[in-house]
């Protein structure tokens, strides 16, 4: 990920104060110099002083240029020396800009214009601690829920398998109640069968027949009512099977007749 | 020479440290500990000594380094994967305690079981943390395949990922269903029949699928050894292949979906 480290974008924020404090201190001057130049140049002519200073600054350099050019001559004569050390000193100062800046901005170009930005920094904090702590707690009240749950509650152990002998009622582990509740109402085939099986396709196929690409709930309306209706229809099927079928798989209130029921 | 003596905290404190120094310098020590391992260097809170934990350790096969900061909320997670693995583990650690006590056959199965609970120091105990943790994973695996659906998180490019979690899911169910049998007891021989019976009735294979399931035309005592070695190898074998892709494919998709 893109995301800038905290001690770059704090050393980022210091250089940028610190140069912002600078151009203050070189502003107030750059300010003052133009008003300084104003009078002195000719102020009728509304030529702009920064241009004037431009134009003088190239004629002063053409000068040196001449200059500079008769050095080579001026050097074969044997004093050259001396000669281009002069000329090479006034031409620093020619070449500055109207604040005394000897660089300008050009453009400014956006970094989306040339890279392909593809990730956006993201507000995110470190596993350890902030995941890392949420998990060992959550994991030690699992933990201790199953253990003290455990001390208190046994797991059935009926009498020994008898073949002889079938209970009644007969009932499957609870998480296939909602399926033996569809045996009394379809033939074995279709209720142990295809309705789990497309059951399990359909969602397996979930994502790819959900084409809508919002996560949003209020763009979700009807994939959430259809998931909502299809997880209340086998929670009912399994309550019903698990509490409300008594002896010969028969409709009971749990409140009348007791519970039938196993884990 | 009295004189000279440290007093005895001080004395002890520098062996202690000498005993650190050169332990924590040792091959042995640096072999078992990687180069940033914070048992290297010690930690002391900073952002580096935050990023090493994770990176330097084991921890880094399940976690990068930095998560969203809406992944650590538990109001949107619920931690229900996390519990859903956490009981997999507990499951896997109490079930290899009841191997040492379990013989799988008709003739052995349920005194085994009824020795573990009356003889065997904490034998209840761990039975009853078996059967409770299986319980409570798949509810949790469901509740986890349910939130994932109300958050929309199965969408691209989360797609696959949802197709494994639902694989998962049966996985569950096939390792709660083998392991109902294996007490023996009526409970267990019942419930299996009417599942089994259930299965029987695949459309054009169903005398085949029963057949392979019991091992026979009838539970028996081969039904008791093939479900024993579904449940304790087979199943935990495909189960954890399927967990390690689903829990690198979270990372590799982006980690956990976004907020609402």
């Amino acid at each position: 990920m893109t995301e800038i480290p905290e001690h770059l974008r704090k050393r980022a924020a210091e250089a940028r104060a610190k140069a912002s404090a600078d151009d203050g201190g070189d502003a107030a001057p750059a300010a003052a110099t133009p008003a300084d130049d104003a009078p002195k140049s000719e102020a009728a002519s509304k030529i702009p002083a920064h241009l004037l200073e431009r134009s003088k600054a190239a004629k002063s350099k053409k000068a040196g240029g001449e200059v500079e050019a008769a050095a080579p001559a001026a050097a074969a004569a044997g004093g050259g020396g001396v000669a281009t050390a002069v000329a090479a000193a006034p031409a620093a100062p020619v070449a500055t800009g109207p604040g005394g800046h000897t660089q300008r901005l050009l453009t400014v170009v956006k970094s989306g214009s040339i890279q392909d930005v593809k990730a956006v920094p993201q507000d995110k904090v470190h596993t350890w601690p902030h995941l890392l702590v949420v998990e060992f707690v959550a994991c030690l009240f699992v933990l201790a829920f199953i253990l003290i749950f455990s001390v208190f509650v046994n797991a059935p152990l009926l009498e020994l398998a008898n073949f002889n002998e079938t209970p009644n009622p007969s009932k499957a582990p609870w998480y296939f109640l909602g399926l033996q509740e569809l045996l009394t109402m379809f033939h074995p085939q279709v209720a142990g069968v295809t309705i789990p099986g497309m059951g399990m396709f359909l969602l397996i196929l979930a994502p790819y027949i959900d084409r809508n690409p919002s996560m949003k709930p209020e763009d979700r309306k009807f994939a959430i009512s259809l998931q909502t209706v299809h997880l209340m229809y086998w929670a009912v099927l399994t309550m019903i099977g698990s509490f409300f079928r008594g002896p010969g798989f028969n409709f009971i209130f749990p409140w009348n007749d007791g519970l039938f029921f196993e884990f | 020479m009295a004189k000279n003596k440290l007093p005895v905290s001080q004395q002890i404190q520098k062996k202690t440290s000498e005993l650190v120094d050169s332990t924590q310098g040792s091959q042995a020590w640096s072999s078992i500990f990687r180069p940033g391992s914070i048992f290297r260097k010690g930690y002391s809170d900073s952002p580096r000594n935050r990023s090493y934990v994770i990176m330097n350790s084991v921890l880094y096969h399940l976690h990068p380094v930095k998560v969203k900061r809406h992944a650590v909320k538990v109001s949107y997670t619920l931690c229900l994967g996390g519990i859903s693995f956490f009981t997999f583990i507990l499951l896997t650690v109490t079930g290899i305690f009841l191997m040492f006590f379990y013989r799988p056959t008709a003739a052995q199965a349920w005194d085994d079981i009824f020795a573990l609970q009356s003889s065997v120091t904490f034998g209840l105990l761990v039975r009853n943390m078996h059967r409770w943790s299986a319980h409570l994973m798949v509810l949790s695996v469901f509740l986890h395949m349910a939130r994932v659906f109300y958050h929309g998180a199965y969408k691209a490019p989360r797609e696959f990922n949802w197709v494994i979690g639902v694989m998962l899911l049966q996985f569950t169910l096939l390792l709660s269903f083998t392991g109902y049998l294996l007490p023996w007891d009526q409970l267990a021989l019942w419930a299996v029949t009417v599942g089994t019976n259930m299965m029987g009735f695949t459309p054009v294979f169903g005398e085949q699928v029963r057949f392979v399931l019991l091992g026979g035309v009838e539970i028996g005592t081969d039904t008791l050894l093939r479900w024993y070695v579904l449940h304790v190898l087979f199943l935990p074998f495909v189960t954890v292949i399927f967990m390690a892709i689903h829990f690198w494919r979270v990372r590799k998709d982006g980690g956990i979906s976004g907020p609402l």
